[in-house]
């Protein structure tokens, strides 16, 4: 599955695919007897394409793919964190993910090093912008309100636009390698806590590398209990997006409503599954069984969602139609079509931004197959509006298969012929699951062997789309900043690791 | 303004509780419960199974920890007889110890002890509640859930408890997350730049012992070495309400009742500040 070059060649060809086309999708790097190996991920028509180059034992660095490949940079600084290994001619390496003190020794996960507790320096930024009348001001890493952590620095030079930078280290939990040597089992549970607004895209994901492992079929009543899930799991987290807005423009009555509206889609989840998060469902294999924790019958699921539903709809034609609310996202927060795809966007910040792709139907996966292609629509704007709207028609989608998922259940009866789940044995092997989580395209890398996890590598589209965050404020950026952080949508702990 | 008429279409949403019990609250499995004295290789096979360890093996019997337990429901599937989830969400406890049940000897006068010390240091915050959030490595999940305490259906401003923007003004710290290596610094400033008296509570199983994603080479195995931890609330995450109960146990106006009702004097206290907030 991997073609290989050297690491001068391998900057080449990714550099060459990317300008005909192909979306780049992360850059992987994994502990190997000779060294580090380096697989870069791109997609295209067809399955995805994965370049991989070997950094050999004692070498100080590779040649960086971010002066061809922008959409790398993030990529590589990461890869310097964990690896110690540098990205040569890459035009920022301040660190990223792990700010070790000079002499620390990286962790690499996927090596299985015992590493003690890691000593890193936390120390606030030199400016990075210098000159007369500049400014910095810095939210965080201890937010205002009930947020994860992160810390932007905002730099106001001048007559210049203000320029904007994150530090994502503060939870940087080294789940990386927390995955090493865990059962297959146990690995789908820490995957639910890699980013925990987006559980069940990240099961899925994980576990679907393992199924493909194992050439292993999900039984078609488990897939269908995934999609269930993982659509639930979509629309809460757009109603949070949606009910973080509101509460930015002072909408208090909207914002009460969606507060509303999620905490019943919640306890829906709950009801299903026992978790509010929709925790515990997906195991390697299939799903821990039929969803109905509190009892429910089909058809008293279908009456909720179909309650919860036109609830959500008419509050969202009514904001959608609330001049204040709509000017306040107008505009704000471009990010700009071309940068969207140089940058290789993904979910439905991509989707603003006229990236159209969602791997639910460009490389359906699991049950999604069966349920018939989604109509994908993207906007091409680029403001928070547009990432609004892109929301908003995915909702009425996620619900109608939601529906789709649960006709198909019942017409499989209540307890299926096939099971739940199929066995997953003690494999040895490497594949690559995706998922779209709510946040956008979902990738794992994982390698087992015997069983046990030896490397997975979780790419979430928060870490992927954080970058970009940075290039969305062209203008007004103090007091846009809480429209266009919901508008992102994006989870910290996702980006950290 | 449409929005104006329709904030009051829906009726009343907002729960009684700690007024009264909550029928969804009360059904929620927030904890496990582990039978007293039980031993055998079902138990210890559940033991071993257990992702994050939370069962020793005593010579009286097994025991769980429910600060460690992300109730994954392994063990009440290899040893339903020993393990079993059970409906409930007053689930925190102002001893660390106190999550580890069923309880052993001594534990119930140290519980004893730790309430009256709290019920001392917090008696001036009668009237109202700040409360500031620190995510020291949460996965995210935690946030949502206490966001959700000031919409509409927990409404904890009814009860005079309310969120603060700066930790000059809070009484009440909810940290969050195993306490990542990057956040040992600030949780600690944050901590210090309140005012006494102020009562920290740890939200959430990674916060109380680190959990599943603890013991790496920057995760933390829970914040109680980094700031003093009154209140431990367990879970992964935790419910609103079990949070709701833990705030409320921390400013002394509920009990701890594992897997019960809240009974006595704190439900009139509460009752009476009810009142006084609205
Ligand atoms: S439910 Fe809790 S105690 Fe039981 S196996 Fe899971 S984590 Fe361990």
């Amino acid at each position: 599955m991997l073609d290989w070059h050297d690491p001068r060649a391998f900057v080449r060809t990714v550099a060459k695919k990317s300008g005909e086309g192909a979306r780049f999708c992360g850059l992987f790097a994994s502990p190997v007897a000779e060294g580090t190996r380096l697989v870069a991920v791109l997609s295209h028509a067809g399955p995805f394409m994965a370049e991989a180059t070997l950094v050999p034992e004692g070498a100080e660095g590779f040649p960086a793919l971010t002066p061809t490949v922008p959409a790398a940079a993030w990529y590589e600084r990461e890869i310097k964190d964990l690896f110690g290994l540098e990205p040569f001619g890459h035009p920022r390496t301040d660190p990223l993910v792990l700010p070790l003190l000079p002499g620390a020794v990286p962790p690499r996960p996927g090596s299985g090093a015992q590493l003690p507790p890691a000593e890193i320096d936390t120390s606030p930024l030199p400016a990075h912008v210098q000159g007369e009348g500049v400014f910095t001001l810095s939210y965080g890493p201890v937010r205002s309100s009930v947020f994860e952590s992160v810390e932007y620095l905002v730099e106001t030079p001048g007559e210049r636009i203000p320029h904007l930078r994150a530090r994502v280290f503060y939870k940087h939990r080294g789940m990386e390698s927390r995955f090493c040597g865990l059962s297959l089992a146990d690995g789908a549970l820490l995957a639910e806590r890699y980013e925990g607004v987006a559980s069940v895209a990240h099961a899925i994901a994980y576990c679907s590398a393992l199924e493909s492992i194992a050439g292993a079929e999900v039984p078609p009543a488990a897939g269908l209990v995934r999609v269930l899930h993982a659509e639930l799991e979509r629309v809460a987290n757009h109603l949070d997006s949606v009910l973080r807005h509101a509460e930015g423009a002072g909408q208090a009555v909207a914002a009460a409503r969606f507060a509303n509206h999620k905490e019943r889609l919640q306890r829906l989840r709950a009801d299903l599954s026992g978790s509010r998060f929709g925790r515990g469902v997906v195991v390697p294999g299939g799903v821990s069984g039929a969803p109905n924790a509190a009892g429910l019958p089909v058809h008293a699921v279908m009456s909720s969602l179909d309650r919860l539903e036109e609830r959500i709809r008419e509050d969202l034609n009514l904001l959608t139609a609330t001049p204040s609310f709509v000017d306040r996202l107008r505009g704000t927060g471009v990010l700009p079509a071309e940068l969207a795809r140089a940058r290789a966007a993904v979910g439905p910040v991509g989707r603003g931004s006229g990236q159209v792709e969602d791997v639910r139907s460009s490389r359906p996966y699991g049950a999604y197959e069966s349920l018939g292609r989604l109509e994908v629509e993207d906007r091409v704007t680029g403001d928070a509006l547009a990432r609004q709207y892109v929301r908003a028609d995915e909702i009425p989608d996620a619900f109608h298969l939601c529906r789709q998922a649960l006709d198909g259940l019942e017409a499989l009866g209540p307890s299926p012929v096939v099971g739940w789940s199929v066995e997953i044995g003690p494999v040895t092997g490497e594949a690559l699951g995706w998922a779209e989580a709510p946040q956008g395209e979902l990738l794992y890398l994982v390698s087992a062997k015997d069983g046990r996890l030896v490397r997975v590598k979780p790419r979430s589209a928060s870490f992927h789309n954080l970058a970009l965050f940075m290039a969305a404020f062209p203008k007004d950026i103090l007091t846009d900043f809480a429209f266009i952080e919901a508008s992102f949508g994006l989870s910290m702990a996702g980006v950290a690791g | 303004m449409p929005w104006v008429t329709r904030g009051l279409r829906e009726g009343i949403v907002t729960t009684r509780y700690p007024r009264r019990s909550d029928g969804y609250g009360a059904s929620f499995e927030g904890h496990v419960v582990c039978a007293s004295g039980a031993t055998g290789d079902e138990v210890e096979a559940a033991a071993a199974a257990c992702p994050t360890g939370a069962i020793a093996l005593e010579a009286a019997g097994a025991r769980l920890d429910r600060g460690s337990c992300i109730l994954c429901g392994r063990c009440c599937d290899i040893a339903p007889r020993s393990f079993h989830f059970e409906p409930g969400f007053e689930t925190a406890a102002l001893r660390r110890r106190a999550l580890v049940v069923p309880a052993g000897e001594g534990d119930d006068k140290t519980i004893t002890e730790a309430r009256e010390q709290l019920r001392e240091r917090v008696k001036g915050l009668r009237r109202s509640v700040h409360l500031r959030h620190v995510d020291a490595g949460s996965d995210g999940s935690e946030e949502w859930e206490i966001a959700a305490l000031t919409g509409p259906i927990y409404d904890i401003h009814r009860l005079g408890v309310f969120f603060s923007a700066s930790p000059r003004h809070a009484d009440v710290l909810l940290v969050t997350g195993a306490g990542t290596a990057g956040m040992q610094a600030s949780l600690r400033l944050t901590y210090e730049a309140m005012p006494s008296p102020k009562v920290v509570i740890a939200v959430g199983t990674d916060a109380v012992s680190g959990g599943l994603v603890g013991g790496t080479y920057a995760s933390g195995q829970g914040v109680a070495g980094t700031v003093p931890v009154d209140v431990f609330v367990p879970g992964s995450p935790p419910s609103p309400f079990g949070i709701l109960h833990g705030i409320l146990l921390a400013v002394g106006l509920v009990g701890e009742a594992p897997g019960g009702a809240v009974s006595g004097p704190s439900r009139d206290q509460a009752e009476e500040r009810e009142g006084m907030a609205s």
